[in-house]
C-alpha cells in the first residue's frame, strides 16, 4: 500500500569541516519517501545512512540542497520548530537504545506523550497499548538496567510508536541484538507498519534487516547508487 | 510544570546523591541562621547590658572626653551644663566625674580610673545606693566589678589606698573601702575601675559641680539644645565598637558553615558538570524525542536548582523546630563570650528575624540556580546529533 509523497529529498550535500578541509558525507541526493513504505537506506559504513537519516529527522542541517518532511523543509525550521515537528511526527530508534535511565520502562513510553500535553488517561490507554504491542506489559515497572538488548529495542520501539507518529527513523536497530531478537523486532515493526501505516526508514547494512525490507536505497560514498523496490 | 516533574524525577531517582546534596544544603543553611541568630541574640542581649547598666539613653561626654586616650582624662571635666543640670534634678540623668589613680592593692602598684556617680541614681542599673555606706568615715566607699575584683585580688570589705593628681596638679591620696563587688555582663564599667560617690570625688579632686560624662535616662527623648563644651553621643556611636565586633565575630563563626555550603554548592556544581558529559547521549534523546534545547537547559538547570529548593524545605522542615527551641529555653555559654571580648549571660537567647532567613535563604538559592545553569548553559551550543553520539561540540 503505497500511499502519498511524505519525504522529497532534492539535491542534499552535507559536508563535515575536519578542520581546514571538508568532508562531503552526502553528495547529491535525491530521492523521495511515500507513507507507508518500509525502506531501508543500506551501504558500506560510511557511506551516509546515518547523516541522510539525520537530516530527515531534522536532528540535522543539509549544507545544500533541501529535505521536505511533512511539507516541511528542514533546513528552514526553526530549532523549535524541529523539536515540534519530531514530537509529533516522528519517532526514533537508536541502535543504543537510548533508553532514558532513571526512568521505568512504562515512563520511558510514556515521555513523548507528556512532551505532548496528553492528558493522563490518554497516556495510560496508549503506553499500555504500546506495551502489548511489543509484547512487555509485564515489564512496566522494570527500569532499563534490569532489561535484555531485546526487550530495551522493544521498549524503544513502543516509545517511538506511542504517538502514533506518521514516520519512524531507525539507525542499526538490530546492530546490539542477536538474530531471534533481530527477528522478533522486524516482525513486530512490519506489523505496525501494515496495521497502522507508519512508514519506517532503516539505516542498516544487517542482512536480516534487508531481508524484510520493500525498498532499499543503496547509497555509496554519499551519493544514491541504486534504488530497488522489493517483492 | 512537565519540566519540573521531569526534574523532579530525575532528582529522586539520582537517588543518594541526591539527598546527600540536598542534606549538606539545608545543614549549611540551617547552621548559618543558627549561627546568625546567636550572634544577633548576644549583640541584642549585650547592648541592652550596655545601654541598662552603662550609656542609657545617649551620653553626653566633656568635649575632651576619649576613653581610649588615658591622657585626655586629665583634661576632661568641666562644669555640668544649667540644662544638663536641670534634668538631673528632674532625674532624667546622672552625671559621672573619671579620675585616673594609681592604686596599691596587694601591695602591687597599678593604674585605675575612679567614677564618681550620684549614690541615689536611677539612670543606669548599678548597685550604687550601696555608696550610701557612711559607716567609717575615714574612707570613701566603692564598688568594684567583678573582672577589677580578680585583677586586683580585693574583695568585699578590703581597703586600698589611691593616688591621684588633682585639678591643681599636686598629688593626692584616699582610703577607698570596697562595700560591693558587683556582678555585671559590661566589662566597660568594671575593668580598671572603682565607682565611688560623686561628691566625694569632686571634693578630693578640687573640682565641685564638675563631671567628664552625663549619661541621660533611657527612653529620655532630650534633644541637645547647646551645651557648650559637651557632644552628645548617640547609641549609633555608643555601640558602634560593639557591633563592629559582633559583625567581625558572626562572619568568623559563620566562616565554617559558609565553607561547607561553599562544598556543597561545589558539589552541585560538579554533580551538574559530570551530569554535562555523561548524559549527553540523553539529551541527544532528549532532543530526538522532540525537547527543545532550550527546554534541556532549563531541565538540566532545574535539577540543580531543585536541589536547592528541597535544601530549603529540608532546613525548614527539621531547622525551624529546632531554631524555635533554641530561642525559647536558651543557650547556656559560659565564659566563651566573655573571653570573645564580650561578655554576657549565661543563657544566651538567639534571635532569629525574617530578614536573616529570607537573606539566608536568598543567598543559597541564588548560588544553586548559578552554579546550576553554569555548567547547563553549554547545552545551547550542544548539535544533537553530536549529543546522541555521546559528543561534546
Ligand atoms: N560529525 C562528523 N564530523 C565529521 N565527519 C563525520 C561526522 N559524522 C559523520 N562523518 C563522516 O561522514 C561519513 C558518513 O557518516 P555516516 O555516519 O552517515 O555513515 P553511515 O553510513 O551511517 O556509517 P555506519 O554504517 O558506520 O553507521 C563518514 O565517513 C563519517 O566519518
Ligand atoms: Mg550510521
Amino acid at each position: 500500500m503505497k500511499g502519498s509523497e511524505i519525504i522529497k529529498v532534492h539535491g542534499l550535500i552535507k559536508d563535515y569541516s575536519m578542520g581546514k578541509q571538508s568532508f562531503r558525507a552526502l553528495n547529491d541526493v535525491n530521492m523521495s519517501v511515500c507513507s507507508g513504505e518500509f525502506t531501508g537506506l543500506v551501504g558500506p559504513s560510511g557511506s551516509g545512512k546515518t547523516t541522510l537519516l539525520n537530516i530527515i529527522g531534522a536532528l540535522d542541517n543539509p549544507t545544500e540542497g533541501d529535505a521536505v518532511v511533512l511539507g516541511k523543509d528542514v533546513n528552514s525550521l526553526s530549532q523549535a520548530e524541529g523539536a515540534l515537528l519530531r514530537n509529533e511526527s516522528l519517532g526514533f530508534i537508536f541502535q543504543t537504545y537510548n533508553l532514558l535511565p532513571v526512568y521505568t520502562v512504562y515512563e520511558n513510553v510514556e515521555f513523548p506523550l507528556l512532551l505532548l500535553k496528553k492528558s493522563k488517561q490518554e497516556r495510560n490507554e496508549a503506553v499500555m497499548k504500546a506495551l502489548e504491542w511489543v509484547g512487555l506489559t509485564a515489564k512496566a515497572k522494570s527500569k532499563p538496567n534490569q532489561l535484555s538488548g531485546g526487550e530495551s529495542q522493544r521498549v524503544a520501539v513502543a516509545r517511538a510508536m506511542v504517538k502514533l507518529p506518521k514516520i519512524v527513523l531507525a539507525d542499526e536497530p538490530t546492530a546490539n541484538l542477536d538474530a531471534a531478537n533481530s527477528h522478533n523486532i522486524l516482525k513486530m515493526m512490519l506489523k505496525l507498519n501494515e496495521e497502522l501505516n507508519t512508514t519506517f526508514i532503516f539505516a542498516t547494512h544487517d542482512e536480516k534487516v534487508i531481508a524484510y525490507l520493500k525498498r532499499k536505497v543503496v547509497l555509496s560514498d554519499g551519493k544514491i547508487i541504486d534504488d530497488i523496490t522489493l517483492n | 510544570m512537565l519540566i519540573i516533574k521531569l526534574a523532579f524525577r530525575n532528582i529522586t531517582h539520582a537517588g543518594l546523591r541526591s539527598w546527600l546534596n540536598v542534606f549538606v544544603l539545608s545543614f549549611a543553611f540551617v547552621m548559618i541562621v543558627m549561627t546568625e541568630g546567636l550572634y544577633d541574640g548576644m549583640l541584642q542581649q549585650v547592648k541592652d547590658a550596655v545601654v541598662d547598666s552603662e550609656i542609657g539613653g545617649g551620653q553626653f561626654w566633656q568635649k575632651d572626653y576619649d576613653p581610649f586616650d588615658p591622657f585626655s582624662i586629665e583634661n576632661s571635666h568641666s562644669k555640668i551644663p544649667e540644662n544638663l543640670l536641670l534634668e538631673i534634678k528632674k532625674g532624667n540623668a546622672s552625671a559621672v566625674l573619671i579620675v585616673t589613680a594609681a592604686i596599691f592593692p596587694r601591695g602591687h602598684v597599678q593604674s585605675a580610673v575612679l567614677k564618681g556617680i550620684d549614690p541615689s541614681q536611677k539612670i543606669v542599673k548599678m548597685p550604687t545606693y550601696l555608696l550610701n555606706d557612711g559607716s567609717d568615715t575615714a574612707s570613701i566607699p566603692g564598688i568594684i566589678g567583678s573582672r577589677m575584683a580578680k585583677s586586683t585580688g580585693l574583695h568585699s570589705g578590703d581597703y586600698l589606698s589611691a593616688r591621684f593628681k588633682n585639678i591643681n596638679g599636686t598629688f593626692d591620696a584616699v582610703d577607698i573601702r570596697i562595700v560591693e563587688v558587683m556582678n555585671t555582663d559590661v566589662q566597660s564599667i568594671d575593668r580598671d575601675q572603682i565607682w565611688i560617690p560623686l561628691k566625694s570625688l569632686q571634693k578630693i579632686y578640687r573640682a565641685p559641680g564638675e563631671a567628664t560624662v552625663i549619661t541621660l535616662k533611657k527612653d529620655v527623648r532630650y534633644y541637645p539644645s547647646g551645651e557648650p563644651g559637651w557632644t552628645f553621643k548617640n547609641h549609633d556611636y555608643l555601640l558602634k565598637d560593639l557591633n563592629d565586633t559582633v559583625r567581625q565575630k558572626k562572619v568568623t563563626a559563620s566562616f565554617m558553615f559558609i565553607l561547607l555550603l561553599g562544598m556543597a554548592l561545589l558539589a552541585v556544581f560538579d554533580t551538574q558538570v559530570l551530569a554535562i558529559f555523561r548524559r549527553r547521549k540523553e539529551m541527544g534523546t532528549l532532543m530526538a524525542l522532540g525537547m527543545t534545547r532550550k527546554k534541556v537547559v532549563l531541565l538540566f538547570t532545574f535539577e540543580g536548582c531543585l536541589l536547592g529548593i528541597l535544601a530549603l524545605i529540608a532546613g525548614a522542615i527539621y531547622g525551624i523546630p529546632l531554631l524555635a527551641y533554641f530561642a525559647g529555653t536558651g543557650l547556656n555559654v559560659p565564659q566563651v563570650a566573655t573571653q570573645a571580648g564580650i561578655s554576657i549571660g549565661a543563657v544566651l537567647y538567639p534571635k532569629y528575624s525574617i530578614q536573616l532567613y529570607i537573606i539566608t535563604s536568598l543567598i543559597l538559592f541564588i548560588s544553586v540556580v548559578v552554579v546550576s545553569f553554569l555548567p547547563a548553559r553549554r547545552i545551547t551550543r550542544l548539535k544533537p546529533t553530536d549529543a546522541l553520539r555521546g559528543k561534546m561540540a
